[in-house]
């Protein structure tokens, strides 16, 4: 057993309802307790979408184990078939009829129903979300793409004179972060390139569409997640191949347009002299210079994690001070990306080890999931979100990729604004003793009256996320922590130099040199203890 | 059809006739599990501990949207293979997992194991655990075990079962001393209001279940009187029952006239004179009925059309059919307890239809060919039904949010009057 808080992915089935809810003319039946049904709100509230995930579930309850619960899948099936009327039936098991060993897949065969059936068998109590979406992926495109497979040691026929190089995306699901831009602005470069895109899938796709997934002449993964394994079966059976990167960031994407080509046979340079990126000249403007070595931790699902760290330190000229993932299958790429940065790497689904390391490293930004954002307020450090588990401010209005050139234009508004902006901390220096400016003091725009705004008081996002929910007001947990009586206490002159420090650093100051004179046995903090500790803990 | 439409087989007074729809089909209700959500907000130094699946800790962070509490007093016991294949003992793995809990939060003074599907499945005696755990950290913590599992459990019957958990607990009343227990869980400026009122009658001094914390356990025995402040707790009811406590039939504390209902059962049940109950209540009455009415513009005429979620459906369709002149069409109940509800199917208009159970499709379409003006329904189904042009109400903002009781009367109706008020608004 394992004590989890919070999950950074939900089990398998919901990585096949992505996977469902993605694709058009599908429909999923999957037997489940009563209950499991929460998962449509991911879908209806959090995506917010017009319409309810094409699963039907058996939701059973106590009074059918033992008895009937077969033939209530079956029944269940039957007529999710007669009032769907989808083009195939995808059948599955969540955690608690994995238990009970129905075999939704032997019963679906029994049925005869006039269209493909496909069983999932996802492990609940093994796998998780990505690797459900994953393998429901892989079984859906064995089973439609599967029948039009060549004899197997069959050369890939040359593309004809005349026809343009095609390719197929692969990877976007329902709920996925920035899934819906990042298709646009792939599929819009691409087309640039001079590329036919023949099938986006699963986002978009009918079986049908899977069918002919091996015409293309190559597969673009975006998201390894998703689609590599697929991609990896199509490149055997139907000697397509696939790209290796994934375009986040303004090098990968040159990178990304330079693979493409060189499958495609064609030339790049025209897409590459007209880079559409503003981030080179923003990162290179005179005013980023703050951003130099500002100390970053980046964790999220393996893609973004290890696409946000390289673009981290060679874009924005950031120090990685830490890299992470959740997902283990993932663990080789995000610790070569650690070795390659100078930096530890961070492989776990414990959300507490993260808060763990994160106060630990008192990074100066954080690059994380929503659970990240989280930790990150109560630290009091700036938070760009990166990369899933989605929450509904990822699914803003306005159209904003995380991939391509556009992309790299949306990671450097998002990335930067967090931190305080260059020029007013040259300000904030200058005018650190102004009567009219310390921390008690509030913003000048909300008067005299106004009091500095408390640190924990709940963003606008948080109120929609809870309304979104119907969840009640944000409380925070009292503290089981009590004052320590070795404490370190603070002389009158320190505690008045310690003033004499900008407001926003000064909180960092303190618990640095309260640390440092902890550490070393100091009962009372003095001005040269202040100094001491700056020394030491300077850069 | 698998439905059939039959007349009710639980015994109950009267109305034997009421035709009630039992549908069996798919359900588009939450679990037990997610009372978790206000009951540990309500008992503040209790945590709950699910044994049960990834699934288990993903409904919970998605229904509740939480995840801004710093560290929440509830986590999830995730069961995996090795438990399973009988690598290790789901004991020991459960003993390891307390432990740590524990001593990472040493301010817990109750602790309920809290069964799920999974655990139920595999039969994994969550009772004898909780005993044996008890040994180990008792007094200081009580660990008290119940089912929140869909299979066992819709929605708020998980409270039901927490409630019910507690029942045992309960020290015994001393005999010949009347006393009055409010039974459900309430927000504490509800209960504060609902004790002033309970005190001003001059019945005996009312104590709550469940308390604010958890030393706190309100006493019982065979002069105990208690009353229902949720419709949802049958089990309860009947534990207390078999501890020789009278529960006194009511209507519940939604709205103005329901409120006044309540407070009257308590009244006659303590031989309050009717003068004294007029002076307590007449102006928190007047001043909920003039608040109330401001929404009956909006409201009045409009039809509604109740989706099972809560057990709070049929108390809302009386209050908004009585008090602000809606027109229930179909309410759905995920279950209904007659001898609980009749004094509130008592007061619905005729010809009111009720539903128990749920076949979600089969009720979608009931509801699209109702064509009502406003739809009660849950998280999965409210924007889909929104896209097609028919206005919603979340049920889930019932349970989250101070409804119950006079000052709380406006609230209520204003819950269902801002769908209309939006609609109205918008021009896009």
């Amino acid at each position: 057993m394992k004590l989890a808080v919070w999950t950074y992915e939900g089990p398998p089935h919901v990585g096949a309802m992505r996977v469902a809810t993605a694709m058009r003319e599908l429909h999923y039946v999957l037997h489940a307790p009563q209950g499991d049904t929460y998962a449509d709100l991911l879908f209806t509230m959090i995506e917010r979408l017009p319409h309810r995930p094409p699963v039907t579930y058996t939701t059973f309850q106590a009074r059918d184990l033992g008895s009937d619960t077969a033939e209530l899948f079956k029944r269940t099936l039957r007529e999710a078939h007669d009032r769907f009327q989808p083009q195939a039936i995808m059948v599955g098991a969540s955690c608690t009829a994995e238990l009970i060993q129905d075999d939704p897949g032997g019963l679906g065969r029994t049925l005869g129903l006039p269209v493909p059936v496909v069983p999932l068998e996802l492990p609940s109590y093994q796998r998780k979300e990505n690797w459900g979406a994953s393998e429901t992926f892989y079984q859906l495109v064995r089973a439609f793409a599967g029948a039009n497979a060549p004899e197997t040691g069959t050369a890939r026929p040359a593309r004809p004179d005349g026809q343009k190089p095609s390719c197929n995306i692969l990877g976007p699901t329902a709920l996925g972060f920035r899934h819906r831009d990042d298709v646009v602005e792939i599929t819009d470069l691409l087309e640039r390139l001079g590329i036919d895109v023949r099938v986006v899938a699963p986002r978009g796709a009918t079986p049908a569409d899977l069918a002919r997934l091996g015409d293309a002449d190559f597969n673009v993964v975006l998201y390894p997640e998703t689609a590599e394994t697929t991609a990896r079966w199509l490149e055997r059976t139907f000697g397509q191949p696939r790209t290796t990167t994934v375009p986040i960031g303004v090098g990968a994407t040159r990178a990304f347009i330079n693979e493409v080509a060189a499958l495609a046979g064609i030339d790049p340079s025209a897409e590459l002299d007209s880079e559409r990126s503003r981030l080179p000249w923003y990162s290179r403007s005179i005013d980023s210079t703050y951003l130099t070595g500002k100390r970053v931790f980046v964790f999220g699902d393996g893609t973004h994690a290890v696409a946000a760290a390289r673009v981290a330190a060679n874009e924005f000229g950031f120090d990685v001070v830490g890299v992470g993932t959740y997902d283990r299958t993932f663990a080789r790429e995000v610790r070569a990306v650690a070795e390659e940065l100078g930096c530890e790497a961070l492989i776990t689904d414990d959300y507490l080890d993260v808060e763990d390391r994160i106060a630990e490293l008192r990074p100066e930004l954080v690059l994380g999931t929503q659970m990240e954002r989280h930790i990150a307020k109560r630290l009091g450090i700036g938070c760009a979100v990166i990369s899933a588990p989605v929450h509904v401010q990822d699914y803003p209005a306005r159209r904003s990729p995380q991939m391509g050139f556009e992309g790299a234009n949306v990671l450097w508004d998002t990335w930067v604004h967090p931190l305080m902006m260059g020029l007013e901390e040259h300000l904030l220096a200058m005018f650190r003793g102004d009567f009219e400016f310390h921390d008690a003091a509030g913003a000048s725009h909300h008067g005299a009256s106004h009091q500095s705004p408390s640190r924990q008081s709940a963003s606008p996002a948080d109120h929609a996320q809870q309304a979104a929910v119907g969840a009640p007001a944000p409380s925070f947990e009292p503290t089981a922590a009590a004052n320590d009586l070795s404490e370190p206490a603070w002389s009158p002159d320190a505690d008045q130099e310690l003033k004499k420090i900008p407001f926003f650093v000064r909180g960092k100051a303190r618990r640095n040199t309260e640390t440092f004179a902890r550490e070393r046995g100091v009962a009372t903090i003095t001005v040269e203890t202040l100094y001491d500790a700056k020394a030491h803990f300077a850069r | 059809m698998s439905a059939v439409r039959q007349s009710s087989a639980l015994p109950s007074a009267g109305c034997d006739d009421l035709p009630v729809l039992r549908e069996r089909g798919q359900r588009e209700v939450f679990c037990g599990l997610t009372g978790i959500i206000w009951l540990h907000r309500k008992i503040q130094d209790a945590f709950f501990l699910i044994v049960g699946s990834r699934t288990c800790a993903h409904l919970m962070q998605s229904a509740a949207g939480v995840m801004i509490f710093a560290e929440p007093r509830f986590a999830t016991a995730i069961i995996e293979d090795r438990d399973l294949a009988g690598l290790a003992d789901a004991n020991d793995e459960l003993d390891k997992v307390v432990d740590r809990l524990l001593k990472r939060r040493p301010d817990i003074k109750l602790l309920f194991l809290v069964g799920s599907c999974p655990s139920e499945v595999i039969k994994l005696d969550l009772s004898r655990s909780a005993e044996r755990l008890g040994r180990q950290y008792g007094p200081h913590v009580r660990i008290l075990n119940y089912s929140g599992s869909g299979i066992e459990t819709t929605f708020t019957q998980g409270e039901d079962n927490c409630l019910a958990a507690m029942v045992p607990e309960l020290p015994a009343a001393t005999p010949g001393e009347p006393g009055l227990m409010v039974v459900g869980t309430l927000a504490d400026v509800v209960e504060d209001q609902l004790r002033r009122l309970l005190q001003g009658l001059g019945v005996p001094e009312p104590t709550f279940l469940p308390a604010r914390n958890a030393a706190d356990l309100p006493p019982v025995g065979p002069d105990t009187r208690f009353l229902l402040a949720q419709p949802y707790l049958a089990e309860t009811a009947r534990l207390l029952e078999e501890r020789g406590a009278q529960r006194l039939a009511a209507p519940f504390p939604l709205g103005a006239e329901g409120t006044t209902r309540w407070l009257k059962a308590a009244a006659d049940a303590f031989g309050v004179s009717p003068e004294r109950f007029h002076e307590v209540t007449d102006r928190p009455h007047q001043r909920a009925t003039e608040a109330v009415s401001r929404y009956r513009d909006a409201l009045e005429g409009r039809s509604i059309f109740f989706f099972p979620d809560s057990q709070l459906e049929i108390p809302l369709a009386r209050f908004l059919s009585e008090e602000l002149g809606m027109r229930p069409l179909e309410v759905g109940t995920p279950y209904l307890h007659r001898g609980i509800m009749d004094p509130e199917i008592a007061l619905l208009p005729a010809g009111t239809d009720l539903s128990e159970g749920q076949d979600v499709d089969r009720q979608l379409d009931r509801c699209r060919a109702a064509t009502p003006d406003l739809v009660v329904c849950g998280l999965g189904l409210a924007n889909p039904l929104e896209a097609e042009g028919i206005a919603t109400k979340w049920s889930i903002e019932l349970v989250f949010t101070p409804v119950q009781g006079y000052e709380q009367a406006a609230d209520l109706a204003n819950l269902f009057a801002r769908p209309f008020d939006r609609r109205t608004r918008l021009e896009v």
